[in-house]
């Protein structure tokens, strides 16, 4: 499902990848490591689009609408509710059941008493669940996620262990982190990148 | 059918954050009278009716551009234009959305403006310069909201939005002034035909404003 050859990332003169190779096949669980800088947002970022290689091939084998990626920020608005920001995502992806999924996402990430708060008013975890939400809603293909643990307590933890074990047969992942460990049991294949 | 829905979702989402938020439009309104009341103390007593009206336009192109800086803001904040980039939809519905948006924040002001206007310098508005403001409006807010977003990816994005838009910005006050003060249709079809080209270069530029 994604295929880079030689894959290059440049911004200015500064090289953030070079000479990567990887391949991820249908249904595979990509965990992708390297330090701080190493350019593992980067190679997230090529994958997903929001990005275009500077040199080598990169080929993704999916719609952009099938791809669910999970980044740094939420990509959320902080003046809406929960339930504004992933009724306007439902929309968006054009999520068969809108409210239905809505409403089953928020009640398993435990956001469903607080669904119509203002993000703004969110803890950082919560804010990550409420991402995990948007990245998940429409059933995605491709999952592309950027260290998805970042900020979740031990119960966001293990919402989100559920939610990968459940998905893992149904989709393929790419997943950035710098906790391996915790992506064992899923993984097909770990990459790791050094600067 | 659903590239109509997408662009509806947007606006209205658009809407729903100024409501909530309150920093563009409370900006634009207080802007646009304080700048009428400066214009009525400093024109000379007896002034052309010429003045004035190049006064009111002055106003109207500012107003918008201090609308246009708050336009990707909310986007900004949390990096949220990614994930309206990676949807399906077609990436142009994220402009005309904001656009339509922007033309209510626009509109609001001018209604605003408009009286204040003809109560500070007397002359009353007619319906020429109604249809000049109009078509000015569709053309700022299409030429801007398109700028605001390539200035949004920048560091100077106060800066550059201006020195974008405003060399942009001059043949819609050309158009806006000939209107209210010859009252010829020539300027008003020079709005349209205006409105009409950049519609267009905007809504199949944006795709490339927003990617890499």
């Amino acid at each position: 499902m994604i295929r880079a050859r030689a894959l290059e990332k440049r911004y200015g003169d500064k090289r953030v990848l070079r000479g990567l190779d990887l391949e991820v096949e249908r249904g595979g669980f990509l965990v992708v490591t390297g330090p701080n800088g190493s350019g593992k947002t980067t190679l997230l970022r090529l994958c997903v689009g929001l990005a275009q290689p500077t040199a080598g091939e990169l080929e993704v084998d999916v719609s952009r609408g099938r791809l669910g990626f999970l980044a740094h920020e939420p990509l959320v608005y902080r003046e809406l509710t929960a339930l504004e920001n992933l009724d306007l995502y439902g929309r968006l992806y054009r999520v068969p059941e809108r409210r239905e999924r809505i409403g089953m996402l928020l009640e398993r990430f435990r956001l469903w008493e607080a669904r119509r708060e203002r993000v703004g008013s969110y803890s950082r975890g919560m804010l990550q669940r409420l991402a995990l939400c948007r990245a998940f809603l429409h059933e995605p293909d491709l999952y592309v996620l950027d260290e998805p643990f970042t900020a979740l307590d031990a119960e966001g933890a293990e919402l989100l262990d559920r939610e990968l074990a459940e998905r893992r047969e149904r989709g393929t992942f790419l997943v950035a982190t710098h906790a391996p460990a915790r992506f064992e049991a899923l993984a097909t294949a770990q990459v790791a990148i050094v600067q | 059918m659903s590239y109509l829905t997408d662009i509806g979702a947007l606006a209205r989402k658009d809407l729903r954050l100024e409501l909530r938020a309150r920093d563009t439009l409370p900006a634009m309104l207080l802007f646009v009278v304080s700048a009428l009341v400066v214009f009525h103390f400093t024109l000379p007593q007896g002034a052309s009716r010429l003045a004035a009206f190049g006064l009111l336009w002055v106003a109207l192109i500012f107003t918008a551009l201090l609308g246009l800086t708050r336009c990707f803001a909310a986007e900004r904040e949390q990096d949220v234009l990614d994930g309206l980039v990676l949807a399906p939809s077609d990436r142009s519905a994220i402009w005309l959305g904001k656009a339509i948006a922007m033309l209510a924040f626009l509109v609001a002001a001018e209604v605003v403006a408009l009286p204040a206007f003809a109560l500070f310098f007397g002359p009353g508005i007619d319906g020429r310069t109604l249809a000049g403001v109009a078509l000015a409006d569709l053309g700022i807010c299409t030429v801007g909201t398109l700028l605001a977003g390539m200035a949004a990816a920048s560091r100077a994005r106060e800066l550059l939005l201006p020195l974008l838009f405003l060399p942009l910005a001059i043949p819609i006050v050309i158009g806006g002034v000939g209107a209210s003060v010859n009252g010829g249709v020539r300027y008003v079809e020079f709005l349209v035909l205006y409105d009409a080209i950049f519609a267009i270069i905007c809504w199949a530029s944006f795709e490339y404003v927003v990617t890499e």
